[in-house]
């Protein structure tokens, strides 16, 4: 504070740097930033560390304090679970059906919606809006198509004379009709992502071109996809971390099931912390996943620093 | 135009005409759940059992019976106040600390940076467990302030709109800073109505975001009084049984204010994301 009251009179030109440099401004900064800050701390960086803490207790939800140092014990317990790593193997199953298609399909859409002359804002409609409405809503509708004997799915299919399988009902067909699911509600968002990134590249490239002859394929592979290549990181890297965080389609149309088959990993969590109380165990399920996460978040850090050095 | 030209020429046209016959295809399909969900619920519940289009006694009593038997007008309530306080919130203290890291100069600056930056990391779904246990010892289970205060301090906000701050240009404020304006002033004046766009799109997005959210608010709110929509929605799918005409009845007026949402601010929505790249 006495730095500032020093600085703050002296004449404008004497240093020459620019005017938010030559004011002192620590203690308006400083309740500029309080709110965030507080609510920061509250909310994020408090319950991050309390949560590494609680990992290493045999805390209980029902009782007060932490309880019994427990070491690194809940971690020992859950990489030697059966269950723990099964809905790890969801997780990454889920992520595995839903990222390539996700990608695959909003690229082609967003492709052919670039092309189109007129009608963008009803393709914008039909794609992106399911990508706004709640999970529950979603899950409502979708188990209702999945619905054995009368879905409109099995009907449809039936009509070209292809049997369905018990969709949600089947322990093996659970997790694709999740996916399935998934596809259709959030292919909106990296649709847009997409159509973004094709409206950056130059036009002229393309007119340039087919004076060269080249046909539309040769286009879309020697043009569009290179200069798209950090949109697809993108896309793939957001998609990826959204996939692992999967919770609300399994909590409403499997409840985890059949038989446990489509348990994801933050299905676990809540189900050991408050089903079976067991906090501290849980905490440590989080930070695990949490590992996870932060990973993929490298391996797309590493990807885009090579991208931008490449250009 | 040689004849060589000419014939790609129509090659391309002929190309792009299959392109949009493809995508409209796609469109149509993507459309498919929606439209057989409205068209359930028009049905009298004993027409559900049979998978046609067409609706022989078309009625609307499916929408009557939901608004009367369930609490879906409170978890609008519910769901509108907790998504307003969020975005309202969010809006307020991540652009007052973005104006302080994009026009102040501080001690530790570098530091508050990076402190925020390593939050874009934390995914909020982590820290259910603290945050259960947080709300528990505050008494403040069944609130919805326990809902709407962790979905506040966004971390990704502060950078979209630092990074709207740092583009606009200064000569405003420094015309206002000689008339003797102080920081509030301008951030008041001359910050805020510059950055509606960002305001707009952070706004849109965290109010769906909170609107949409299930797992936090689902441990959080057990009173069916406080219930959000989605929390509210996943408690009846299995009352309604074989009244598939009221289930979906009840998923379209959950999806209601969310389309209304999505028409009003189409562009804004559609923008934000291509501009910032935001996913919750």
């Amino acid at each position: 504070m006495t730095t500032e009251t020093v600085v703050r009179p002296r004449p404008a030109t004497e240093d020459g740097t620019p005017p938010e440099q030559r004011h002192g401004t620590g203690l308006p900064a400083l309740g500029f930033l309080a709110p965030f800050l507080l609510l920061y701390l509250a909310f994020v960086i408090g319950p991050t560390l309390y949560g590494l803490v609680m990992s290493f207790f045999d805390t209980s939800l029902v009782k007060p304090g932490l309880s019994g140092f427990a070491g690194f014990g809940n971690y020992a317990e859950a990489l030697q679970s059966a269950d723990f790593w099964s809905s790890l193997w969801h997780t990454v199953w889920f992520t595995i059906l839903t990222t390539p298609p996700l990608i695959a399909l909003a690229f082609i859409f967003a492709l052919l919606a670039d092309r189109a002359k007129n009608g963008r804002w009803f393709f914008r409609l039909a794609f992106f809006a399911p990508y706004i409405l709640p999970s529950a809503v979603v899950a409502l509708i979708w188990i209702f198509i999945y619905t054995p004997g009368l879905g409109l799915l099995e009907t449809a299919l039936g009509t070209i004379g292809i049997t369905s399988p018990n969709w949600l009902g089947d322990p093996v067909w659970a997790m694709p009709s999740l996916a399935m699911t998934t596809v259709w509600w959030t292919l909106g968002f990296n649709f847009v992502l997409y159509l973004a990134g094709l409206q950056e590249i130059p036009r002229d490239l393309y007119e340039a071109s087919a004076m060269d002859g080249a046909s539309p394929w040769q286009q879309i592979r020697k043009i569009t996809i290179p200069m798209l290549a950090r949109t697809t990181t993108l896309v793939a890297v957001l998609q990826v971390i959204a996939s692992l965080k999967v919770f609300d389609q399994m909590y409403i149309m499997t409840s985890g099931g059949p038989n446990f088959a489509t348990r994801s990993i933050l299905e676990y969590v809540y189900d050991e912390g408050f089903t079976n109380f067991r906090v501290g165990y849980a905490a440590a399920v989080s930070m695990l996943f949490f590992l996870v996460v932060l990973m993929v978040s490298a391996v797309w850090f590493s990807i885009v620093r090579r991208q931008e050095k490449e250009t | 135009m040689t004849d060589l030209a000419q014939r790609a020429h129509s090659r391309v046209k002929l190309f792009n005409r299959i392109c949009f016959g493809v995508l409209i295809a796609f469109a149509l399909l993507w459309l498919v759940p929606l439209a057989w969900a409205l068209d359930t619920a028009l049905k009298p519940n004993a027409e559900t059992t049979k998978t046609t289009w067409a609706i022989a006694d078309p009625t609307l009593d499916a929408f009557s019976r939901v608004l009367r038997d369930t609490d879906i007008l409170t978890w609008f309530g519910s769901s509108l106040f907790i998504a307003t306080m969020s975005a309202v919130g969010t809006v307020l203290v991540a652009s007052l600390a973005a104006y302080a890291l994009s026009r102040m100069r501080f001690r530790y600056r570098t530091v508050v940076f990076w402190a925020v930056l390593a939050g874009i990391m934390i995914p909020g779904q982590v820290l259910i467990v603290p945050w259960f246990r947080e709300f528990d010892a505050l008494g403040m289970l069944n609130t919805w302030w326990a809902v709407s205060l962790p979905q506040i301090p966004t971390a990704i906000a502060v950078f979209i709109f630092k990074q709207f701050f740092d583009g606009l240009p200064r000569e405003l404020e420094e015309v206002a800073r000689l008339d003797g304006a102080g920081y509030l002033r301008i951030y008041r004046r001359i910050i805020m109505p510059l950055a509606r766009p960002a305001v707009a799109a952070v706004a849109i997005f965290t109010f769906v975001t909170s609107w949409n959210d299930l797992l936090w608010p689902l441990l959080v709110l057990s009173n069916p009084d406080i219930m959000t929509v989605p929390v509210g929605l996943s408690t009846v799918q299995g009352s309604f049984g074989i009244r598939y005409a009221d289930t979906m009845a009840s998923a379209i007026l959950g999806a209601i204010p969310l389309v209304a949402v999505f028409l009003l601010f189409q562009r804004n929505i559609v923008e934000g994301i291509a501009g910032s790249g935001l996913k919750g």
